[in-house]
């Protein structure tokens, strides 16, 4: 055996990956001249002393437990979908339409058909690149790369010259009707004498993104395309040999992880702007991928990798907000993450392994 | 179209393609190595900041030039740190290098200059001053040739021309001698390269410094010469179309100068006419934007000649024992 134990490879590698990371910002905050330790403990306070805090820290993880499992899904296919920022835009084009055009009687039942127009629409976007990758060999990066470009420019094009109400300045739609709202955490928990989550965007398409946890947890352990999908990731070849189609296992993850990323669009746009604006996305989708790499593409690891991104993002706002350092500072923390849990991962493999070994044969 | 337009229309061409062409042969460099790149933007974008931080603080582009080339090199060292010593996955590592270069960029400057993610404007000597080149005010009267040497020809920074000059020594370099064969055999078959005794993490560092090199140049201009100062997000993904133009090329120097050339004129017209209208069809503005991405992917899925990447692209490479 010249393995280290499966938990050390589950927790001890990205622990460490996020501690590095974690220095690494800190030596930056250091840099520009804040202090490391005040800076954490503003953010601490911002985004979790308080209810209205947690109510953005929620709001913002919800939108990257989507996309983080849109990344993850196509993961254990080994594909790497990078347009997920693209299929989100496109899944809001979706929940805008329904939203704008269908009358709702009712908010659940709103949900309900917006969900499906949003997984509708990501999917959609997802699948030319799927199909290209399947039948053709493009490769599924740079074609979903460049179905972000193509995304924001049907976005753009449709927002102002199709959607855009007449008279209107800035390239949105018209807000939704009143009873395709969504219930936010505010009118759900407060109550007169505690008013909960007050002003703050967390609604209850969080909750949706939990399920979607669940979801893809049962799908991926729990049923035969799951196994199918893993497979595929783990060996075509030995896939093909198992009479596992390919073609059919990667068109299906990428309509899996672009639907994913499609439903992001219910917190931005139906949850919270109730209309669809331009930059809805604001860059969620790429979070997604340091969400997936930090959470190790299991759907637990994703809910709290997105947990501690929503805690990133709502205390970044607070530290813009109070001191010095701009809101960037997250997007270097996301790229260190992004580096030592991707990219740097045999950095920190190897010597654990070596040291795990080392620690084996001693004891032998 | 009037001549002088039609002049006009190609001269921004010239220098809007200036920047794709410079990122997209230090893409080509990379990738005929082996070593994926889609951290060109994010080399661009460190470029372009610290290139005229530098030339905004000290005077002098040409300083500005070299710390340019500098952060570019750095990011490169990173992802060759990533890719070749640690065998980690080149895209996602090319991914944190752009998240890393765009969050940097604008930290850096609000703390340096405080002026909202930007850097001062640059002037006189901080930035790269078009040059005329001999005759070309003396030979503008001359009917058709004359303003065709004076507004396209003339008139560009020097780093335009080094662009230019670029493509050849590409060629040359790739295909005309020993380092160029090695480069492109450690992208096709390491391993024989690996025989042969040549090594392999040799050549791809290599491959990797000079795409940073390339990146550097693209960046320094695009802060420098193509406008005075860097702002944040300035590349505006002008890394993924030098991207485009390369698989569009095809992985071929030459091809890549007509790729990048024809990206640049869909970027010139988009610029110069909001609202096109072609044969009574009016175009709008977003499928100019679109169209570089769309020809790439038409041009991916191999209806129209297929694009094959160098075939040891996106693989570490682990020494048989």
């Amino acid at each position: 055996m010249d393995r280290m134990p499966a938990w050390a490879d589950a927790v001890l590698v990205p622990l460490i990956s996020i501690l590095l990371a974690a220095l690494l910002s800190a030596l930056v905050i250091l840099a520009i001249g804040e202090s490391p330790v005040e800076a954490l403990l503003l953010m601490v306070d911002g985004a979790l002393m308080r209810s209205t805090g947690w109510g953005y820290t929620l709001y913002y993880a919800t939108n990257f437990i989507f996309t983080g499992l849109c990344v993850a899904i196509a993961f254990h296919a080994s594909l790497f979908n990078i347009g997920g920022e693209g299929q989100a835009m496109i899944g809001g084009l979706g929940v805008a339409l329904v939203c704008l055009f269908i009358p709702f009687p009712h908010w659940s039942i709103a949900l309900l058909v917006a969900t499906g127009a949003a997984a509708l629409f990501g999917a959609g976007w997802a699948l030319i690149p799927a199909w290209l990758q399947a039948r053709r060999g493009s490769h599924i990066v740079i074609t979903t790369i460049m179905f972000n470009f193509i995304a924001a420019a049907v976005l753009n094009y449709v927002l102002v010259n199709l959607l855009r109400p007449a008279g209107a300045m800035d390239p949105a739609t018209a807000p939704f009707p009143a009873a395709t709202h969504l219930p936010s955490f505010h009118d759900m928990f407060a109550t007169a004498d505690n008013p909960l989550f007050r002003g703050s965007p967390a609604n209850v398409s969080f909750f949706l993104a939990v399920l979607a946890c669940l979801g893809v947890w049962l799908l991926i352990w729990r049923t035969r395309l799951g196994y199918e999908i893993r497979a595929m990731g783990f060996s075509e070849s030995a896939a093909r040999y198992a009479g596992i189609s390919p073609v059919r296992i990667t068109v299906i993850t990428m309509l899996i992880s672009g639907g994913l990323a499609g439903m992001m669009a219910l917190n931005t746009t139906m949850g919270e702007a109730e209309r669809l604006v331009m930059n809805a996305t604001e860059g969620a989708g790429f979070i997604g991928i340091a969400v997936a790499l930090m959470g190790r593409s299991h759907p637990l690891g994703v809910l709290l990798a997105a947990l501690l991104f929503g805690f990133l993002y709502q205390g970044g706002a607070e530290l813009a907000l109070w001191t010095n350092i701009p809101r960037e500072l997250i997007t270097v923390i996301q790229a260190l993450v992004i580096l030592f849990t991707g990219a740097l991962g045999n950095m920190v493999r190897v010597p654990l392994e070596r040291m795990f070994v080392a620690l084996r044969r001693r004891a032998s | 179209m009037e001549f002088v337009t039609l002049l006009q229309v190609l001269d921004s061409t010239v220098r809007l393609a200036m920047p794709l062409l410079l990122a997209c042969l230090a893409g080509l460099f990379s990738e005929r190595a082996g070593i994926f790149d889609i951290g060109l933007e994010g080399k661009m974008l460190a470029a372009a900041f610290l290139s005229a931080a530098v030339a905004a603080v000290t005077g002098s582009v040409w300083l500005g030039l070299l710390a340019g080339i500098g952060a570019s090199l750095l990011l490169s060292a990173i992802h060759g740190l990533a890719s070749i010593t640690f065998r980690g996955n080149q895209l996602i590592s090319g991914v944190a290098i752009n998240f890393l270069a765009s969050g940097l960029t604008v930290l850096l400057a609000q703390d340096w200059f405080a002026e909202g993610g930007r850097t001062p404007s640059l002037m006189g000597a901080g930035r790269f001053e078009s040059l005329t080149l001999p005759f070309a005010e003396t030979l503008s009267t001359v009917p058709v040739l004359g303003p065709i040497y004076y507004e396209l020809i003339s008139g560009h920074s020097i780093l335009v021309y080094v662009g230019f000059l670029m493509v050849p020594l590409t060629w040359w370099v790739l295909f005309r001698t020993r380092f160029g064969l090695r480069l492109r055999a450690v992208g096709e078959a390491p391993e024989a390269v690996d025989t042969a005794g040549v090594s392999v993490v040799g050549m791809r560092f290599a491959a990797v410094a000079i795409c940073g090199v390339l990146c550097g140049l693209a960046g320094a201009y695009l802060a420098t010469g193509l406008q005075a100062g860097f702002v944040r997000e300035m590349t505006a993904g002008r890394g993924y179309i030098a991207l485009a133009a390369l698989i569009f090329a095809k992985w071929r120097p030459w091809h890549a100068l007509w790729a990048c050339l024809l990206f640049g004129l869909l970027q010139a017209v988009a610029l110069r006419y909001q609202n096109l209208e072609i044969a009574g069809i009016p175009l709008p503005v977003q499928l100019m934007d679109a169209l570089p991405y769309i020809l790439t992917v038409v041009i991916l899925a191999g209806f129209v000649g297929k694009a094959i990447p160098p075939r040891a692209g996106g693989q570490p490479y682990v020494k048989e024992r």
